[in-house]
């Protein structure tokens, strides 16, 4: 029988909460690495057994950890993040130049086809990625360097690198999203890059619909339609059908079009979760409901998801890396919030119960489907 | 073999729970002890000091013989006291709360 392995990170510790396919009874394991701001963990799907994860402290810097197990034992590996050649500046948020300074990792993808092939999303945005497991770092500067890169500005959140997609058809096609700079893709295996950001409007920045300086929160893709692609923005739920080259709006009907999340059902292409959130300005759900939205039909039209979920007096946020899939029949929904609870749908949405309710707040959820 | 005492989490992380003993080649300064420690334990790379510059992270402090030296000069040669290991070199992680 399938199982499912949630992996957790939050602001002082890492969770891995296992179920078998019935996804009723849940099994928490951690904290892990306890008292550290754990930004990401994922596992190669390659591998399933190897698990890598974003350590990050504001004391103490970056450290990488590695699972070769499943999460039973870990190991840190290499940390070394250092921007190719004399960095140059970005802007600062009052417009100046500003040196770049690595952070830390926001986001770990591992490659679709090698478990020793990780790329790595970092604040001050830059890609890095690394051949060896782990132990090295080598950055891709082409997208730093591809000419828009003075003009990018930290989002409120800083200026990090936080979405990276490989497409499934062609594994040197990525994707990745900076706040607020936008998307970017490479199809040399992230050698050269370019902004793909037509169709996008940002209110917030004086050249509304201009090639650099969106604040896109998230991206996701349906591994067998890889030109489709969905993007939870600032403001604004976004729809490309030709790999970025163009974007339309299919925020419908939603409550509100700002949020943070947004997902793709594992068997259904035109099936896309979003999770609103009221407003920049307060970082909760509208109403106080959590409400998570599907639309059947590829944006646009959306129906609210609430059997399960809070339905009054919820203020929590839910934050971009915080919602995944799992791929068992019924299509398996989770996601974390800033309040510490993780919620798991094993109905595609239908309903919701709580796996974890008392947890740190909730920096990533990523889910694997184990045979 | 000078000693030195490291915050909770870099203990955990180098899964040492008492203080460090270190042999130190040379002059013994905060330079030459961090040197000599991250050579024992590379995971401590870029925890104390920035990776690139060398620089003492901004919420790391070294303390000694009752003394903050977390100002002083990397090469300033640490006191009699520690270099005899009579006394601990301390790797604080600064105070914080709310």
């Amino acid at each position: 029988m399938s199982r499912v392995r949630v992996l957790v990170g939050t602001r002082k510790g890492a969770f891995i909460l296992s179920s078998d396919g019935s996804r009723t009874t849940w099994d928490i394991h951690g904290p892990l690495f306890e008292g550290w701001e754990m930004y990401h963990v994922k596992g190669s799907p390659v591998d399933p057994n190897r698990l890598y994860a974003s350590q990050t402290s504001g004391w103490f810097g970056q450290v990488i950890q590695r699972s070769n197990d499943g999460g039973s034992t870990w190991a840190p590996i290499g940390n070394g993040f250092a921007y190719d050649g004399v960095p140059g500046t970005h802007q600062w948020y009052d417009g100046t130049p500003h040196p770049w300074e690595f952070a830390r990792v926001w986001h770990l993808e591992p490659s679709l086809a090698d478990p020793d092939t990780v790329f790595a999303g970092v604040e001050d945005a830059a890609l890095f990625k690394t051949t060896d497991g782990g132990a090295t770092w080598s950055e891709l500067s082409g997208l730093r360097q591809h000419g828009s890169g003075s003009q990018w500005q930290p989002g409120a959140g800083g200026m990090c690198l936080h979405t990276i997609i490989q497409s499934p058809r062609d594994h040197d096609r990525l994707f990745v999203a900076i706040s607020a700079a936008g998307a970017f893709r490479s199809d040399d295996a992230g050698v050269s890059w370019r902004p793909i950001n037509r169709g996008l409007r940002s209110d917030a920045i004086p050249d509304d619909d201009a090639e650099v300086g969106h604040c896109v929160h998230h991206i996701a893709m349906h591994p067998s339609n890889p030109d489709v692609l969905y993007m939870q923005k600032h403001w604004d739920v976004m729809r490309s059908s030709d790999a970025g080259e163009s974007w339309f709006e299919v925020s419908g009907n939603l409550p509100s079009d700002f949020g943070f999340v947004v997902d793709v059902h594992a068997h259904e292409p035109e099936t896309v979760y979003v999770l609103p959130i009221a407003s920049d300005s307060v970082h909760f759900p509208p109403e106080g409901k959590l409400r998570v939205y599907r639309s059947r039909t590829g944006g646009n039209e959306w129906e609210p998801l609430t059997k399960g979920l809070p339905q009054s007096h919820c203020y929590v946020n839910v934050l971009r890396d915080a919602m995944a899939v799992d791929g068992l029949d019924r299509c398996g929904i989770y996601f974390g919030t800033t309040g510490g609870q993780v919620y798991a749908s094993n109905d595609e949405g239908d309903s919701w119960a709580t796996i974890v309710r008392d947890l740190p707040a909730v920096l990533s959820v990523e889910v694997q489907t184990l045979a | 073999m000078i000693r030195v005492v490291l915050p909770a989490h870099l203990k955990t992380l180098i899964n040492q729970h008492h203080e460090v003993l270190l042999d130190v080649v040379g002059p013994v300064t905060p330079r030459t002890v961090l040197d000599a420690l991250e050579a024992s334990y590379p995971v401590l790379r870029g925890t104390i000091r920035e990776p690139t510059t060398q620089r003492r992270r901004p919420f790391i402090r070294f303390f000694a013989c009752e003394t903050d030296l977390s100002h002083e000069s990397l090469d300033d040669e640490l006191p009699l006291l520690v270099r005899s290991g009579d006394e601990a070199f301390y790797v604080i992680g600064a105070m914080a709360g709310g």
